[in-house]
């Protein structure tokens, strides 16, 4: 899932001015499961907003609302028209896509969007996947390099590397460290052996913003093309 | 054939001596120069570090092409770090065209370390792929994309080995993947635990792998045992024995206790099976290689 980090309510205030309706938009999908962006979350902006503008005299007019997943215009409908301030407590996309669907609003970030990852016990949230577009993780016991490695290394581990922690950080496992551990208990050390050539990083953000055409589920032509097997 | 003097030394089956100089922060060319004055005929070769610990210094290529002025042969080191493909494709053709010969590839210390810990790193390759790249330049003579380099660059490609960094079997793994990938010479990490080096030298040996590449063991003279203390506790990767730390907090002179355990570090190395030369790395010290590589008679 997404990751994100709330942003400092000071931060957040000054992006306000100005305002005179805002709107605190939760969304139920990964910043509720990460707890910084769900219903609650957006309740106690929401309130926090609310007294500012009361102690300040800013003259909001505040409110919240939680959808299902901000990433996806139909459960946006509820905001159809909106003019005011979206403060969003969803990721980047959710912020962006809110904006796209209110193109008269002012959405502004309420959280951080750090990375795509996975809860670690409670509270603790650690990147898993780096979205590069090539997956390797057939070669590497399923732990990414790309994501997990400080300097994405593909014939890993680095001379930093000792007793299994990153050199970046003691809190940090070496992520080469886990990968050859992890083969070496499956017997598959071998892997190891060659090298892996320079990569295409096109698949990843380098090739420019990434648009990606599923055929399959797409209506009209590509989904002609790809059932006339093109 | 030979391209460089370090490349002849070692494939002749002379013991190498390289040494460290650390290029300046800022324009003094002076300072280097002197310092590379001072250092000449004290080593076959010397490494020119590429913005090491992530602060910024004078350029490699730079400095590199400074040290030959003064009649040094550099071993130009180029991160991983700073530089993307087209970069350092770029840079290794402009340095061969300058006359460097050496060059030592290395992923780099990451920029946390350092004086820009807000940078954003690289890392378009990592320090095999790196080798890739510069052998298929020299050997193929074509650029990474097949393009054909109708004068390609000369070049004698190194690489660096921690033996003291974990998981320590795969250390010998690696650096065999590293010769694979091109390497023709390595230089260690500074060896102060010989015992665990020693290991991995005789793991490297098993695998024949010292018949394959010139493994040029790093040493570190040390002035204090505050210095080693700290190298056992900041530095990442490096091992350093307490009776190390002890002999020099022990001794009467300690700047002199640590020449000498350099310098038997060094001699003990020489006799080590698979080991074809020393690196020193003296850091804000370097004047004192002379005295080294005369008291440990390996003074080319």
């Amino acid at each position: 899932m997404i990751i994100a980090e709330k942003k400092p309510l000071p931060e957040v205030l000054g992006m306000l001015e100005g305002s005179s309706e805002v709107l605190v938009l939760g969304c139920r999908s990964c910043t509720a499961i990460c707890l910084v962006g769900g219903e609650r979350e957006a309740m106690e902006t929401c309130e926090a907003l609310a007294l500012h503008s009361e102690i300040k005299d800013k003259g909001w007019k505040v409110r919240s609302l939680t959808v299902e997943r901000a990433c996806e215009r139909e459960f946006l409908t509820p905001l159809n028209g909106f003019k005011g301030t979206v403060v969003s407590m969803a990721c980047g996309v959710g912020a962006q896509v809110v904006q796209e669907h209110c193109p008269d609003a002012r959405v502004v970030p309420g959280v951080n969007t750090s990375n795509m990852g996975a809860p670690e016990g409670t509270g603790t949230f650690v990147e898993r996947c780096a979205g590069c577009g090539d997956c390797i993780l057939h070669l590497t016991a399923g732990i990414c390099p790309i994501a997990r490695c400080a300097k994405s290394l593909l014939n890993g581990p680095c001379g930093g590397s000792q007793n299994g922690r990153c050199e970046v950080s003691p809190d940090t496992p070496c992520a080469w460290d886990q990968i050859v551990k992890a083969l070496e208990r499956q017997g598959r050390l071998d892997l190891l052996d060659a090298n892996i050539p320079p990569r295409d990083w096109r698949p990843s953000r380098n090739g420019g913003p990434r648009r990606i055409v599923n055929a399959e589920a797409s209506p009209g032509d590509a989904q002609r093309r790809w059932r006339e097997g093109e | 054939m030979s391209v460089s003097r370090l490349q002849e030394v070692l494939d002749s089956g002379r013991f190498a001596v390289t040494a460290e100089i650390g290029p300046p922060r800022s324009c003094e060319t002076e300072r280097l120069r002197e310092t590379a004055r001072a250092l000449k005929g004290s080593a076959h070769a010397f490494n020119l570090t590429d913005n090491q610990a992530a602060n910024v210094r004078m350029s490699s290529i730079a400095s590199s092409v400074i040290c030959l002025q003064e009649g040094l042969e550099p071993v130009m080191q180029m991160t991983c770090r700073d530089r993307n493909r087209i970069a350092i494709q770029s840079d290794v053709i402009g340095a061969s065209a300058l006359g460097i010969r050496n060059v030592l590839c290395i992923s780099g210390d990451h920029q946390m370390f350092g004086d820009h810990p807000q940078a954003k790193n690289v890392y378009d390759l990592d320090s095999i792929q790196e080798l890739m790249v510069l052998r298929r330049m020299r050997d193929d003579g074509t650029n990474w994309s097949g393009e054909a380099l109708p004068q390609p660059p000369q070049l004698y490609l190194g690489a660096a080995a921690n033996p003291f960094a974990d998981p320590f079997e795969f250390r010998v793994t690696r650096l065999a993947k590293k010769i694979d990938a091109g390497a023709q010479f390595v230089q260690t990490q500074c060896v102060l635990d010989i015992e665990r080096f020693k290991r991995f030298m005789r793991l490297a040996v098993e695998k024949g792998l010292h018949e394959r590449v010139h493994i040029i063991a790093g040493v570190i003279p040390m002035r204090s045992h505050k210095a080693a203390l700290f190298m056992k506790n900041k530095v990442a990767g490096m091992s350093v024995p307490d009776s190390v730390v002890e002999r020099l907090r022990r001794a009467s002179d300690p700047r002199e206790e640590g020449i000498r355990l350099c310098v038997e570090t060094m001699q003990d190395l020489g006799s080590i099976r698979g080991v074809h030369g020393v690196h020193i790395t003296a850091i804000a010290w370097e004047d004192i290689i002379p005295r080294l590589v005369t008291e440990a008679g390996i003074r080319p």
